[in-house]
């Protein structure tokens, strides 16, 4: 859906990304207006490349864990043998995206306490949705002349799943990966809420104390992480999809 | 089966189930089933049902059915979900799955019985609330019902009919006063006024801005459709709006909001403020018009070729074309771009709290920030609910909306 962005334009916010997070006091002065005159403009209670490192990897973590999970339920609801869990589980994706992040997130408090792991919780929660939907989506949508040639072929359930099945499936799944990171990048900020170490600490950190600039920095720091990871993953699938012949 | 008339298939069907379960088959497990009963089992044997504490800020202690419920509501209870387990663990017709209904109401009685019998004679300060036993057996009856209701593919109002009976027996519940010895309740009851203007403002919030987004993003949409160039940057932009973080958005609009309040004449006065609901309800819009101008336009383009060359063939015009051929057309697919707004909105707008503008989110932040887990609940359960109901409603409506365009398309 989103259009890709020209190379050189990519390449650009790339580097001011990185210069940011290293010499955030470079930027000083395009931040300045938007502060009252004594207010800090560069986040000062930490150093914003370590929160945005905790956050990739909170993001990551949970991530890989849901990819996990997810690939695996759906392998395992579209055998034979799981078929009867498969109308249920249906459902439950379209079910589990009702849940807010919010109140995902504000559960988890009370049973796994404050700070990393309400978040890593709720944020694998979610992301397991969307990967385990295009997981469902591309092994039951595969071309039954296909299935029949690997049938036919003599191929057994493993080596139909590992050699057909699961590859081509692979550009849905991954797309369903780059969702799920996408809305786990936003998602994550408010995981701050509950004393997350992530990026959401500075956004939040400029709400209590009026500092736009905060907000701001904050802001854009996650939306261009989404937006060079979303580019960034979509080209890897291409390749890694080409590589595959197709 | 496939092209058997209605009635012919029917009869078949059951002649078939008739004839498994007559036969040594019928008591196969249900795989499915078999988990669910195994949950349901260890959520009323193993697992505490309802937790005790002296007051709202003490460790709590973990009571067992038995030990929370009088002798014949927790041999009543036990009973009910044993049957509810064994129907679900072996493979029943369909419609007996349903006892699962039967399991809920009954748990939702139980819960509320408990309180009464737990809270020890005029204490105030005694807090009730339902342990894990309870959740899980919650979630296993839940999954049950669902799956019961999955298989038997209801038809859209029966399942709205489904809806609004599960409310009215929340609603009855609520309103009888048999719920009021819970912790939830009694953090409710402390804050009726707050909770309903908290409700009002989240309502308000959710749907005001799907409105807002409705209104300009449908001929947005049309205008994308429409002009080809237009499409591909405004949608570029109302993406890369989604990857920005709800709550650095609601925060970045403080500052225009705060500026047009000051500068001109007349904002403030309708409302517009810097922090407050002005700055949540216009971040809701933004992230509301993806989903509906994208759904626009994707479901204009797939208007079939051959009704528009039709409708220009007797001569319509371009306008008559847009509201009688291609718009109708078009409207499920709107519709489900509608559906994604307003359940992604009555979530988002949790956030709101975070900025003043009010909400259920008011009550999560503040049960967060005190650790007072009712509190949370209290303002996510109704969130939940909220967004829950409307996915059902609108998935009803555009199934109801499509056969329609099934049966155009086919003529």
């Amino acid at each position: 859906m989103m259009p890709k962005l020209p190379v050189f334009l990519r390449l650009a916010a790339f580097a001011l990304l990185i210069a940011f997070l290293l010499q955030p006091q470079w930027f000083e002065p395009l931040l300045r207006p938007l502060v009252q005159d004594n207010a800090p403009v560069i986040y000062n209670q930490g150093s914003l490349l370590q929160l945005t490192l905790l956050h990739l990897r909170t993001v990551a973590m949970a991530t890989v864990a849901a990819t996990v999970v997810a690939i695996a339920l759906a392998i395992l609801v579209t055998r034979a043998s799981g078929a009867e869990f498969l109308p249920l589980s249906r459902s439950l994706v379209n079910i589990g995206q009702t849940f807010p992040p919010v109140a995902v997130l504000a559960l988890a408090v009370p049973i796994f306490g404050f700070g990393e792991k309400p978040t890593l919780i709720a944020l694998f929660l979610y992301g397991l949705l969307p990967i385990f939907e295009n997981a469902l989506t591309g092994l039951t949508t595969l071309p039954p002349s296909v299935m029949e040639a690997a049938r036919g072929a003599g191929m057994t359930g493993g080596q139909r799943l590992v050699k057909v099945e699961l590859p081509l499936a692979m550009p849905v799944i991954l797309a369903g990966i780059r969702l799920s990171i996408v809305i786990s990048l936003a998602t994550a900020t408010i995981g701050s809420t509950v004393a997350a170490k992530t990026l959401g600490e500075v956004i939040i950190a400029g709400l209590q104390s009026n500092n736009l600039a905060f907000v701001v920095q904050g802001g854009l720091i996650v939306a261009a992480l989404a937006v060079l990871l979303h580019d960034g993953l979509q080209a890897a699938e291409r390749k890694l999809v080409a590589r595959m012949g197709r | 089966m496939i092209g058997v008339p209605g009635s012919a298939c029917r009869c078949r069907r059951r002649a078939d189930t008739a004839g498994r379960e007559s036969g040594l088959k019928a008591l196969r497990f249900d795989k499915l089933g078999a988990i669910i009963a195994a949950l349901a089992l260890g959520g009323a044997f193993i697992a505490p049902f309802a937790t005790f504490r002296a007051n709202r800020i003490v460790a709590g202690e973990a009571k067992t059915i038995i030990e929370a419920l009088p002798l014949n509501w927790s041999t009543g209870l036990l009973l009910v979900v044993l049957a509810a387990a064994a129907v679900a663990a072996f493979r029943s017709p369909v419609p007996l799955r349903l006892v699962a209904f039967a399991a809920l109401a009954g748990l939702a009685f139980a819960i509320g019985v408990a309180a009464g019998f737990l809270t020890p004679a005029g204490n105030s300060y005694a807090r009730i609330s339902p342990a894990s036993g309870f959740w899980v057996m919650l979630f296993a009856f839940g999954l049950l019902a669902a799956d019961a209701l999955t298989r038997l593919r209801p038809a859209p109002f029966v399942r709205i009919a489904v809806l609004v009976a599960v409310l009215a027996f929340v609603g009855i519940l609520l309103l009888s006063g048999s719920w009021d010895g819970l912790s939830l309740l009694k953090e409710y009851a402390s804050r009726v006024d707050t909770f309903w203007a908290e409700a009002r403002k989240h309502v308000t919030l959710a749907l005001g801005s799907l409105v807002a987004a409705t209104i300009v993003g449908i001929p947005l949409g049309i205008l994308c459709h429409r002009v080809t160039q237009l499409r591909d940057g405004l949608l570029g932009v109302l993406n890369a709006i989604q990857t920005i973080p709800s709550i650095a958005l609601f925060g970045i609009l403080i500052a225009p909001l705060g500026w047009i309040a000051a500068n001109i004449p007349g904002a403030a006065t309708i409302g517009i403020r810097g922090i407050g609901v002005a700055p949540a309800f216009v971040a809701l819009f933004l992230y509301s018009l993806l989903p509906v101008v994208a759904n626009t336009v994707v479901g204009l383009a797939g208007v079939p070729r051959d009704a528009n060359d039709a409708a220009r063939g007797i001569g319509m015009t371009d306008w008559q074309r847009l509201v009688g051929i291609e718009f109708p057309l078009a409207f499920p697919v709107i519709l489900t771009g509608i559906r994604i707004v307003l359940v992604q909105n009555i979530g988002l707008a949790t956030i709101a709290a975070l900025i003043g503008g009010g909400g259920f989110g008011v009550f999560v932040f503040q049960g967060v920030g005190q650790t007072a887990m009712d509190l949370v609940l209290l303002g996510a359960v109704p969130t939940v609910v909220l967004a829950f109901a409307a996915a059902i409603v609108l998935d009803a409506v555009i199934e109801m909306a499509k056969p329609n365009n099934r049966q155009a398309e086919a003529r």
